[in-house]
């Protein structure tokens, strides 16, 4: 038996102006699926969040979510979904509370039912004790867990989060992460954008990685680290100005070389036994360091290095 | 190279505050140029010419003058006090707390003290400039009717500053706006509409005309109205004069404690 | 509820929950409002009245104040709508961005549009009330038909509410405020509202009787004072008419900003 697929877009286009931000992408989504979309600031993955969340419409191509149309039913969708946008927009001169409580009319629950979620909301966020506090005077860490809690008000089949732990200290994160596992686990499905690896290598099942508008690339994490990268990384430091004279020294012992002003990266499948070969070649670095490839490493190899807006 | 004397900072440093001011405003003048050009003459056509022409016909002269010379130089007292009111609260308050520029003007050799100064300095060169504005449309009008009128670009600006500071030291001190607008509407609008602006003080009952006297604007515009009419003895215009510059200097001194504890808390 | 509809649908009424519920923390700015009005009358009994003595309105012979107090509760309802859409709504519109978190509920672009106009609305309605309450209560009004300026005064507020809803999407910064005050202050002071359209050269009364503040002033006047003719249609159905062109291109402007 298949699972159901709930996100379905086919060359999905979204122009504005003479601007194209997403250059028809195909995406599909199953029930339950944590699945993320990587890229650089610029790549066109804020876009397509929008048109997942059935806010925005696209330029062409279809895109359906839980079979449905959002051009024709918008309101529907919605009503399925929950969104963690970049930006917080919360009401600031509210309590914590009542912008739970006003986010749940905005669904038309009634009343007595968005009581009982707030209240489990504001456990799940740890914000219990300061259920009563204007929003203004809370930590941007506070902000973002409410900002999630919101989100969930209506118990939505899809949760979309736009960079959920950018700008968040790294407890915050972690606690962030235990939540969304938590979510994962009782049937939610996960659409999360994001900057940092660890982040998609954690959260994700399933990634495409855009750059400049389109896919360049999709699979599992590790299955992505396997195909774009080497198993493993040897970071080299020489006592010099200049690493670049190393590149071709070194290009025999990698399958690729990359030079950086401070260091030389070589991909290879077993570290140590490319150190060892370097030493014995009469090579000596200042320092040598061997570690795992990385979801990041596999990024900076399609994107670039280059700052790209 | 002799060392600069600390002296020698403190007193051009004021200047700098008075310079970002200036620059600021130079980003955003236009609108408010025209705004404040535009204005006076539809005021005057409206209420002037037309209620004018009402009160011609029902009452004749009004101390004097017709209506419109009547509310004419009115409109300069108004206009000035309403300059000091709208650029001292929320402005200060936003660069005090919210967008915080006056604590980046305080991490440089900048002193509370002329942040205050350059403020106030740069309030009083606009309200010079639109004094003269006012001054010219109102003779337009013909409402200019002596030499004193040359002094009108002074009293605008006092009228400015005498507002203005002790508005600056409030929303120094104050930690939200909530209360602007009650000040807007519990004391700004009435004092603009009760100070003998629209009609003669001999409009109010005789119990009440001494409570008009409270009002700053009261004394404002009749300084303003000697002056253009080159009418009133010495003694009561200084005593107008007194009102306004203790007010601007009450200002300053509370204005001083207020930034400095803000700035440096 | 799956097709849109024109003007929004009923869940526009939860815009109208939400300002309730963020204004409730201000409830002191709101009762002060009440004063405003009063000043104002107070002032103009005090003074002009006087000065102007009393007018001829279409046979009857009435005081100034009770001649100006119509106009100056339409101006009040203008100036009420005119801040509540202009200046609240470009806030949330474009600098706490408020409505992008709403639009991913099943709020459509349309009901969040006709949710402010609600709002302006409610908030006429009961500072209408409060200012007939006050031209009763300083002998302004002119006959016990003045109960019926409560609805002319909401009726002033639907237009300019909709008027200032389509304008808050043209403005760009705080500095484009001046220019909305550029085009309310020539209607406040010209739109007949301190004197008669009679004193206008006849070319010049033909231009201001397109505003829509004059219509909204002699509408009121007419209520206050118990006249009533047939012009009277005309000038509400001006209204009407500025209300639906003026939610329409708010509703397409929204949309194309919100939801681009």
């Amino acid at each position: 038996m298949t699972a159901e697929r709930v996100v379905e877009a086919r060359h999905l286009v979204k122009r504005f102006g003479s601007f194209e931000a997403v250059k028809g992408i195909d995406v599909a989504i199953d029930r339950g699926e944590s699945f993320g979309f990587l890229g650089p600031n610029g790549a066109g993955k804020t876009s397509t969040m929008r048109m997942m969340s059935a806010v925005s419409q696209p330029t062409e191509g279809t895109i359906t979510i839980f079979g449905l149309d959002p051009r024709t039913d918008g309101p529907d969708i919605r009503r399925r979904l929950g969104v963690v946008a970049q930006e917080d927009s919360l009401e600031l001169e509210l309590s914590v509370r009542l912008n739970l409580e006003m986010f749940g009319r905005y669904f038309d629950l009634p009343r007595r039912v968005v009581r009982e979620r707030v209240d489990e909301l504001l456990d799940f966020a740890q914000l219990t004790e300061r259920a009563d506090d204007k929003v203004d005077n809370l930590s941007g860490g506070m902000k973002r867990r409410l900002t999630i809690a919101r989100g969930l008000i209506n118990q939505p089949e899809i949760l979309i989060l736009d960079e959920p732990t950018t700008g968040l200290d790294p407890q915050a994160r972690h606690l962030l992460w235990d939540r969304l596992y938590r979510l994962k686990r009782e049937g939610v499905t996960l659409i999360i954008t994001t900057h940092y690896m660890d982040e998609a290598e954690q959260l994700c099942d399933r990634l495409v990685v855009m750059d400049r508008g389109t896919i360049v690339a999709e699979g599992a994490p590790r299955t992505l680290i396997e195909r774009y990268s080497t198993r493993e990384v040897v970071e080299l430091r020489f006592s010099t100005d200049d690493h670049e004279e190393f590149h071709s020294r070194l290009s025999p012992f990698a399958e690729r070389v990359e030079v950086l002003p401070d260091r030389v990266l070589l991909y290879v499948n077993e570290g140590d036994e490319t150190l060892m070969e370097i030493h014995a070649a009469g090579i000596t670095p200042s320092s040598a360091l061997v570690r795992r490839s990385s979801l990041e490493d596999v990024f900076l190899h399609l994107t670039g290095r280059t700052l790209t807006d | 190279m002799a060392p600069t004397t600390r002296s020698q900072l403190s007193s051009a440093r004021w200047l700098r505050s008075w310079w970002y001011h200036a620059t600021f405003y130079a980003q955003t003048w236009r609108a408010s140029v025209v705004a404040s050009i535009l204005f006076p003459f539809m005021f005057l056509a409206s209420l002037g010419v037309g209620v004018g022409h009402l009160v011609g016909a029902h009452t004749g002269l009004v101390e004097g003058q017709t209506y419109l010379h009547f509310i004419a130089p009115s409109l300069l007292a108004t206009t000035t006090m309403q300059l000091g009111e709208s650029e001292s609260l929320w402005p200060v308050l936003a660069s005090v707390k919210w967008i915080r520029t006056y604590h980046a003007a305080a991490a440089t050799p900048l002193e509370p003290e002329d942040i205050l100064v350059g403020k106030l300095a740069w309030l009083a060169t606009r309200a010079f400039f639109t004094a003269i504005a006012y001054t010219l449309i109102i003779a337009c009008f013909g409402a200019i009717q002596s030499w004193w009128c040359l002094t009108l670009p002074f009293i605008g600006t006092l009228i400015t500053v005498a507002f203005s500071a002790p508005l600056v030291a409030y929303a120094s001190a104050a930690e939200s706006d909530a209360s602007f607008a009650t000040l807007y509407r519990f004391a700004f609008v009435p004092m603009f509409l009760f100070s003998a602006t629209f009609y003669p003080v001999s409009a109010y009952p005789g119990a009440l005309r001494p409570v008009v006297q409270l009002f700053p604007l009261y004394h404002g515009v009749a300084l303003v109205r000697a002056a253009a009419y080159g009418t009133g003895s010495l003694g009561p215009q200084l005593a107008h004069i007194a009102v306004l510059v203790a007010m601007a200097a009450s200002g300053v001194l509370w204005g001083r404690r207020t930034l400095r504890r803000r700035l440096t808390d | 509820m799956t097709r849109l509809a024109l003007f929004g649908t009923r869940r526009s009424l939860r815009i109208l929950e939400r300002n309730a519920l963020v204004y409730r923390s201000q409830w002191l700015m709101l009762v002060s409002g009440f004063f405003e009005p009063l000043f104002y009358l107070l002032s103009i009994g005090i003074g002009l009245n006087h000065l102007v003595g009393d007018l001829h309105v279409h046979g009857r012979v009435v005081s100034y104040a009770t001649f100006v107090a119509p106009g100056m509760l339409a101006t009040s309802a203008m100036n009420g709508a005119m801040i509540d859409t202009v200046f609240n709504t470009f806030f949330k519109l474009k600098i706490s961005h408020t409505y992008d978190a709403l639009l991913s509920t099943p709020l459509e672009v349309t009901d969040v549009a006709l949710g402010e106009v609600w709002w302006a609305l409610a908030r006429a309605t009961v500072y209408g009330a409060s200012f007939i309450a006050c031209m009763a209560l300083l002998g302004d009004a002119g006959s016990w038909w003045v109960v019926l300026c409560w609805p002319g005064a909401i009726l002033t507020s639907l237009a300019f509410s909709c008027i200032g809803l389509a304008a808050c999407t043209y403005v760009r910064s705080w500095q484009d405020f001046d220019l909305v005050t550029l085009v309310q202050l020539p209607l406040f002071l010209f739109s007949a509202t301190f004197f008669p359209i009679s004193l206008y050269p006849r070319w010049l009364g033909a231009i201001v009787s397109f505003s829509p503040l004059y219509q909204s002033a002699s509408l009121l006047r007419g209520f206050s004072l118990g006249q009533f003719d047939w012009m009277m249609v005309i000038r509400a159905g001006y209204l009407v008419a500025i209300a639906l062109v003026g939610l329409r291109i708010a509703s397409q402007r929204f949309r194309r900003i919100l939801t681009p």
